[in-house]
């Protein structure tokens, strides 16, 4: 049985109700032990995430005597919408008025709240059924506590928006009039709940909810990490080595302190690589203000011990992967023999394709603050993953968990780089130094480029065979990267299981003769999860490939995609020789295969309303491509002009979308507008390069980023409708691989040019 | 000691008279609306309005603004309800957000001068303003709409 505690307590709403008048009152709350147990129609990874599924109501739901009801947002909030589509998941199941529901940003907490890690286009996928399940549950005690209250069989009464209605006597009871009876009962096993038919939703599936924080967002009123503010709270900012594992030789502070507003210099210790999400170390300047802090350490003049990956030249190590792509590598998926294949097939095409590293440079840079008091440890901090920043701020600091709390603001962006915490623990780590004052860490834009978890860079080569027909019967890809592993473990060498799945081995064709190949790379910089990950090289170099053979067989780049894809069928890479493993993003292959019949239809959807090879201007084309990723298919349509000067732009893209169960449409079209704009970014103008270990680029003017006058002016978005039977998969990051390799696919129809080095930068200058 | 308007109130500002407008609003009056992005006028985040006109908090001295009159995000409108941020919600322009405000004020500087504008004076006055969400599309269109009142 599962032990009850019920509490009341007065919660206090202002963190959530900014702008509102609130009714004032008790709120009954009760906190239960979670139920773990779920009412699932099919099985996903969340379960063996850190800290699972929870689906209890008394954890999520709290209703007001007024019949405001608050639900709690336990995963992040960086732009895809999760931080109001999740409530709203709760709230159709409910049955509740949206116009009088609340959002509450839960702490980190995964033993409280289930899984938090906002990170692998995860949220919706593997939280629409837990949340279903939670708002039905909360529906059916609301139901309960309405028949107690009548004398009636539960059967007998039936929720109405935010009422429960006796549907015989047309008796009514508000949720408000309810909660306290509600919250008093045991949570209803899987077994007696009944979720919704789809043909009643009123917000699932519709995109008529718009994001809870629009308001605030638009009046300067939303709280980010940058925002955070304290009583008593200091100011950082900090030198960190410039080179991965360069550590401090010596410094002199005297210039620093004399900067009017500098209090305290503090040397932060680094970790040796591979240093997880361990802070760099450096010198720390803390300050009365932003501004003191950021001159006291620009005055810094400091000393630093480079070690061995002072040597980190870009140039250098894009010859080095080109010179280990050019021989046999390790095997990674084998079917048949793609050598011999090679070896007699009557045309070879071999192309090799450079992408290099990327920064994230989310518009809000890491930033976090932090107290360490007394025990206990308090932060505010714009983090993707707040269960694991608890985690490590305990470990760090050698507390108990449960002495650690980890408030997670609005994130101005993520995009994977605020999944690790590095920033967090160096403001707990100063506070601590300042006798226990808030310290507010935040990261310099040059900071940020210079210091990321950059996205790898690649060297992809493919060659494959045609036979007398001009059918493809070999295909040999040899991917070499250095891998994100390196993070975690010393010297990895080879892509892990993840990054080998995401676009390579699971490369969804129908040949032959195909084998994937994984080249030794050493990682000289910090390698982390950046949007959408190894698909992007992956997705860059197949893509692109698939156009290559068009050309060489002298055929409609469309037909040939579909044709390289075959016909309808489960491709399943683990049936494959040489695959390890294949995690296909964690989740179970039966719940979510790889369907080629998905594929296909994405790519005819994209085509049909691009109205592929229409009569275009002179110097426009048109450039196709496809990608499964984070278990969505998307095809992207781009059409480029290029003037006489080779000056390039993008007058249109369509992008088609099958991510199962549309939850929430209106995000998932801003997810794909972005998603083409950063594909975009990244295709013209994104790279981070090395000279002497460190970082070239500082700032938005080396590493440029697309503005609105380069922008597509419009994106038409096509979800593939399905119904709420079809998984809910990825939404945030699979937009993003299929876009450069349709634009150079169109800039190869619009000029004969083609891009196989990114970015494409002046490359069309003629 | 510095003396100028803030949202129309006056402030007094006796600290370092080289620090940036940016962080004198946000560190010493808590007007955070307006955005750290790059420190050097490069992305628009910390867009704010000096006598009516946008002008980069980032790069601008409180010095500079003595006697002048500063406008941010939080003092548009008092209801928060000027045409841009009317049709920025009804739009549903935001995706993280954070960008947004300096949008906003840059949208709004616009407007004031040019009561509809072309795209190209609208990709002009905006390509300042860096949104890595991507939220390009629609920007353009609740200008559009907050100058037309549709």
């Amino acid at each position: 049985m599962t032990p009850v505690h019920v509490t009341i307590e007065n919660v206090s709403r202002r963190g959530f109700l900014k702008g509102i008048i609130a009714t004032g009152g008790l709120v009954v709350a009760a906190e239960f032990l979670p139920a773990r147990a779920a009412l699932a129609a099919y099985a996903t990874g969340a379960e063996k995430m850190p800290g699972g599924v929870v689906t209890d109501p008394h954890v999520f739901v709290s209703i007001d005597p007024s019949g405001l009801v608050t639900i709690v947002a336990h995963r992040a909030e960086m732009g895809t919408g999760s931080r109001t589509s999740l409530p709203m998941v709760v709230a159709e199941e409910l049955d509740a008025d949206w116009s009088r529901v609340r959002v509450k940003q839960s702490p980190g907490d995964e033993k409280k709240y289930g899984n938090q890690n906002t990170d692998g286009s995860r949220s919706m996928r593997h939280f629409i059924q837990p949340m279903r399940q939670c708002g039905a549950a909360a529906r059916l005690m609301l139901e309960t506590a309405a028949a107690q209250r009548w004398g009636v069989d539960v059967a007998e009464v039936q929720t109405q928006n935010h009422e429960v209605v006796h549907k015989s006597s047309g008796r009514k009871l508000g949720y408000g009039d309810l909660a306290a009876a509600a919250s008093a009962l045991p949570t209803p096993s899987p077994d007696q709940i009944k979720l919704k038919d789809e043909a009643s939703f009123r917000y699932l599936g519709k995109g008529n909810v718009q994001i809870v924080d629009l308001f605030d967002i638009t009046t300067g009123r939303a709280v980010y990490g940058i925002d955070a503010k304290q009583p008593g709270m200091k100011y950082a900012a900090i030198a960190r080595p410039a080179v991965l594992g360069g550590k401090l030789a010596s410094y002199d502070g005297t210039a620093a302190m004399k900067v009017p507003g500098v209090e305290k210099i503090v040397v932060i210790e680094g970790t040796p690589p591979p240093a997880k999400f361990q802070p760099l170390g450096g010198v720390a300047v803390i300050a009365r203000n932003t501004w003191a802090a950021i001159q006291g350490r620009d005055a810094l003049k400091i000393n630093w011990d480079d070690g061995p990956h002072g040597a980190y030249d870009s140039a250098a190590y894009k010859a080095q992967l080109e010179e280990t792509a050019s021989k046999p590598c390790k095997v990674v998926r084998n079917d048949g023999d793609a050598d011999k294949a090679l070896a007699s097939a009557a045309k070879t095409v071999s192309a090799e394709y450079y992408i290099p590293h990327l920064a994230h440079a989310s518009m809000e840079p890491p930033s976090a603050t932090v107290r360490v008091a007394d025990g206990k440890c308090e932060a505010w901090a714009a983090v993707q993953s707040p269960g694991n920043t608890q985690e490590e701020l305990a470990q760090k600091l050698g507390l108990k968990r449960e002495d650690v709390t980890v408030n997670v603001t609005l994130l101005g962006g993520g995009f994977g780089r605020k999944s690790k915490c590095d920033f967090v623990l160096e403001a707990a780590l100063l506070s601590r130094e300042m006798g226990g004052a808030p310290v507010k860490v935040v990261w310099t834009r040059e900071d940020d480029i210079q210091h990321d978890y950059l996205h790898t860079v690649s060297l992809e080569r493919i060659d494959a065979g045609l036979d007398q027909q001009g059918r493809v019967v070999a295909w040999r890809h040899r991917s070499v990267a250095p891998t994100i592993a390196a993070i975690f473990t010393a010297d990895p060498k080879h892509e892990s299981a993840g990054e080998l799945g995401m676009g390579l081995i699971d490369v969804p064709f129908d040949i032959p003769n195909l084998r994937c190949e994984n080249g030794e790379a050493e990682a000289h910089t910090r390698i982390g999860w950046f949007r959408s990950v190894s698909n992007i090289p992956h997705g860059f170099a197949v893509q692109s490939f698939a156009a290559e053979l068009a050309h060489a067989m002298g055929r409609d780049p469309k037909e040939v995609l579909l044709e390289l894809i075959g016909p309808p069928r489960i491709v399943d890479p683990r049936k494959s020789q040489n695959v390890e493993a294949f995690p296909n993003y964690g989740d179970p292959f039966e719940t979510y295969p790889i369907d080629t019949a998905r594929l296909r239809r994405a790519v005819e959807l994209v085509a049909d309303k691009a109205e592929w090879g229409r009569k275009l201007p002179p110097r426009h084309g048109q450039g196709i491509a496809v990608h499964r990723s984070f278990l969505s298919y998307v095809a992207t349509v781009v059409e480029v002009a290029v003037d006489e000067k080779g000056g390039l732009s993008v007058p249109r893209v369509d992008t088609a979308i099958d991510c199962g169960f549309a939850a929430n449409p209106e995000r998932i079209y801003s997810q794909i507008e972005g998603a083409a704009v950063m594909g975009l970014s990244l295709a013209r103008y994104g790279e981070i390069s090395f000279k002497n270990g460190r970082v070239e680029q500082s700032n938005f003017d080396g590493f440029q980023v697309i503005r609105i006058d380069e922008s597509p002016p419009i994106t038409h978005v096509h979800i593939v409708p399905n119904g709420i039977d079809v998984p809910s998969s990825g939404v945030g990051e699979p937009g993003v691989p299929p876009f450069a390799p349709a634009l150079c696919n169109a800039i190869f129809a619009a000029t004969g040019k083609r891009i196989r080095r990114l970015p494409i930068g002046d490359q069309l200058a003629t | 000691m510095v003396k100028l308007h803030v949202n129309g109130q006056e402030q007094a500002f006796d600290g370092d008279p080289t620090m940036p407008l940016l962080w004198y609003l946000r560190d010493e009056l808590g007007f955070t609306g307006t955005k750290y992005g790059c420190g050097v006028a490069l992305c628009g985040a910390c867009t704010v309005h000096i006598d009516g006109e946008a002008a980069r908090a980032c790069i601008t001295p409180v010095k500079d603004v003595a006697g002048r009159s500063v406008t941010t995000i939080e003092g548009l409108d008092p209801n928060g309800n000027h045409p841009v941020q009317k049709a920025w919600r009804t739009l549903n322009v935001p995706q993280c957000g954070y960008c947004q405000a300096g949008q906003i004020m840059q949208a709004a500087a616009l407007l004031a001068t040019t009561k509809n504008p072309s795209e190209a004076e609208i990709n002009d006055a905006m390509s300042g303003n860096i949104c890595r969400c991507g939220c390009y599309q629609r920007i353009t269109a609740a200008i559009r709409a907050a100058a037309t009142g549709a």
